[in-house]
């Protein structure tokens, strides 16, 4: 096989989308939390967390979708720890973003462990099965692709628009991006800028949730520990990349999906020739460059990482 | 306390004077345990001269990643039987991350362990240097280096000979030809069983080819499970299953699998053809025994995981794989068993056939 064959296979761009859309909720919810002006670098210790409840409410028996609610839940709550002590209180959003990536983590592990003390191998749950889509399933090629796909890849694209649509038509999206940008323009106009910033931190992270959720319920049918590897931090570095738009964060992800995807695939077809380690930095270096180009022209919302202190100035 | 979570979680610095507070507290609770073991000690000695020879020995164990995973699952598995039956106390301590290695190690020294059970694959030079500041207490730790004086004994699943066997059932059972294989780490202990399975497909199948990745992480199974999907893309119809993730691409995809390491076949009925299976058993229980009659030598355990000790076994699902080749497979266990045949010990990273 050519390895510009691989870039026409419809199996290989599936690939790319299931190993998005983790990033997609990732992204979108770092995107959510930055927007507002905070930063959350708690997002893999919430991945993690996300990971760990939602496969666990499912395995209680909760339910696929009652796992997503709790896996949202969880995640929502990890946002608003990490919102009080950001937003009114005006915390290191880095120190207390790492704090709850390390808090979150081992909790994750110390419930599992506590729930599952004595076990071989974690129990198993029926996950996400690829939704079969009237229509759409039926298009050649993109049918093939995306009947490949489960609820939960076709939620987060869904999200994707919602997102958009919040953020650019609707006033609760004026004054999410203005509390971002200018936190004093939105107090001169009575609204809450803790409110507001510590709602979308909670909404973003619950997004981070369901995208760990999504490698517990959808990508794979267990928890393990360790099993997120990454992931969240990759999402930090493509909201940049994305210039903090819906759009964009749905071409990164994507993008970094396609490059992982051919990297499994190039180690297979020539790794022969090149150690495997050079393919596995692929995605990564690839990133970076990305991000190297994307920057130069980003558009950093005003007031990120700034506290904003009632009465101020 | 049975792992060390509790630990991780007041890992973080700003709680460290709490930790003080808390190895404070340890030291006075020692203090006293000390105590009272002295004073039973003596009532031992004074009441029944010969009690003291069967007390069980106090074993921990080290893990570098949680005991679910595979490898040290059979080591968890050959302690706690020993356990069940009396022999030792077992404590273990997991997901330690391989910076803290030595901490932990020292801390079980210093607690008067007498055989500490680990990994040092990351830290070989550090563990053995912690061992050699505590000469009372046995150490058996696996390694890919040799062991050292005057307490440091190695092991490590060298179980080449099943891998060579489930090899030989692959390669009759490959149509396409092409073989996956997904690995964790190309470390000499994976590299080594895959070559063994390489060889043996080879041995029945001259024209088998094989395809290889690495997914550099112990615990990734999406991960594993892409890499097993874009082989079936490219052709594999058997996966070398290293990883958790791989068999469950090859159910989805319908395609069968051979497993490593431990038993997962009611998890994957129909799709795993054969494992090749570690038992820690042989390997512990000589250690146990050895320390308790104090003779216990800083030396290499590994060919305590050969088949011929019962380290090592070959696992078949009858109703997969066609009679003649249980014939056979079972014939070349039969040699290796005997002495006759010698599975190939190849640690190089194993590379796709171009």
């Amino acid at each position: 096989m050519e390895v510009l064959d691989i870039l026409i296979q419809a199996n290989f761009w599936a690939a790319a989308v299931r190993i998005a859309t983790p990033l997609v909720f990732g992204v979108l919810g770092a995107l959510l939390c930055e927007r507002a002006g905070v930063l959350n670098l708690g997002i893999e210790g919430i991945f993690t967390a996300g990971a760990m409840a939602g496969w666990m409410a499912v395995w209680l028996g909760a339910g696929l979708w009652g796992g997503v609610l709790v896996a949202a839940l969880t995640g929502a709550g990890f946002g608003l720890l990490h919102g009080v002590l950001t937003v009114p209180l005006g915390l290191s959003q880095h120190v207390t973003g790492l704090a709850i990536t390390l808090f979150a983590t081992s909790l994750a592990y110390f419930t599992y462990r506590t729930a599952l003390p004595d076990i071989a191998t974690p129990p198993r749950i029926e996950p996400f099965r690829p939704l079969d889509v009237p229509i759409l399933s039926d298009l050649p090629f993109i049918g093939a692709v995306l009947g490949q796909q489960t609820a939960l890849t076709w939620l987060a694209l869904v999200l994707v628009l919602v997102v958009w649509w919040m953020l650019n038509r609707t006033p609760l999206g004026l004054a999410l991006r203005a509390v971002g940008d200018a936190p004093e323009a939105v107090d001169a106009q009575g609204l809450s800028v803790y409110g507001l910033r510590i709602g979308a931190v909670c909404a973003g992270s619950a997004l981070m949730a369901v995208g760990g959720a999504f490698l517990t319920m959808s990508a794979f049918d267990a928890f393990f520990f360790e099993m997120v590897n990454g992931r969240g931090w990759i999402c930090i570095a493509l909201v940049i990349f994305a210039s903090w738009q819906p759009g964009k964060a749905l071409l990164g992800a994507l993008l970094f999906g396609a490059f992982d995807a051919f990297q499994v695939r190039l180690q297979t077809e020539v790794g022969a020739v090149v150690p495997s380690q050079v393919f596995l930095m692929v995605p990564y270096v690839l990133s970076i460059l990305a991000l190297i180009i994307a920057a130069r022209r980003a558009d950093y919302p005003r007031a990120l990482l700034q506290p904003w202190f009632k009465g101020q100035r | 306390m049975k792992n060390d979570w509790g630990a991780r979680l007041l890992g973080a610095a700003l709680i460290a004077h709490l930790a003080d507070w808390n190895r404070q507290m340890s030291e006075a609770l020692r203090l006293t345990r000390r105590a009272c073991v002295l004073a039973f000690a003596w009532a031992l000695i004074v009441l029944s001269p010969a009690a003291g020879a069967q007390e069980p020995l106090a074993v921990a164990a080290i893990y570098t990643v949680p005991v679910e995973q595979q490898w040290v699952s059979r080591i968890d598995l050959a302690l706690d039987e020993a356990a069940e039956r009396g022999d030792i106390t077992y404590v273990f301590s997991e997901n330690v991350a391989n910076t803290d290695y030595e901490r932990v190690m020292r801390e079980y020294a210093e607690q008067g362990m007498d055989l500490i059970v680990g990994e040092a694959f990351a830290v070989e030079r550090a563990a053995r240097e912690v061992a050699a500041d505590y000469p009372d207490t046995a150490f058996l730790m696996g390694s890919s280096f040799g062991p050292s004086q005057p307490n440091f004994a190695v092991f490590d699943n060298w179980i080449h000979e099943p891998s060579y066997l489930t090899g030989m059932v692959a390669g009759h059972a490959t149509e396409s030809d092409v073989i996956g294989m997904v690995g964790g780490y190309a470390i000499p202990e994976v590299n080594r069983l895959m070559h063994a399975f390489m060889d043996g497909a080879r041995s029945v199948n001259p024209d088998v080819t094989f395809l290889v990745s690495f997914i550099n992480s112990w615990y990734d199974p999406p991960k594993a499970k892409e890499a097993a999907f874009a082989m079936m893309d490219a052709g594999a119809d058997i996966m070398y299953a290293e990883r958790f993730g791989v068999a469950d691409a090859a159910v989805e995809r319908d395609v069968r699998a051979i497993g490593n390491v431990i038993d997962t076949a009611d998890q994957y009925p129909g799709t795993i053809m054969a494992s090749a299976i570690w038992h820690m058993e042989p390997t512990i229980d000589r250690a146990i025994e050895a320390v308790r009659e104090g003779r216990f030598e800083p030396i290499d355990y590994g060919q305590f995981s050969f088949m011929s000790f019962g380290g090592g076994s070959l696992i078949v699902d009858e109703e997969l794989v066609p009679a003649e080749v249980v014939e056979e497979v079972r014939a070349k266990q039969d040699e290796i068993l005997g002495g006759f045949f010698r599975v190939n010990v190849n640690d190089e990273e194993p590379v796709s056939d171009g």
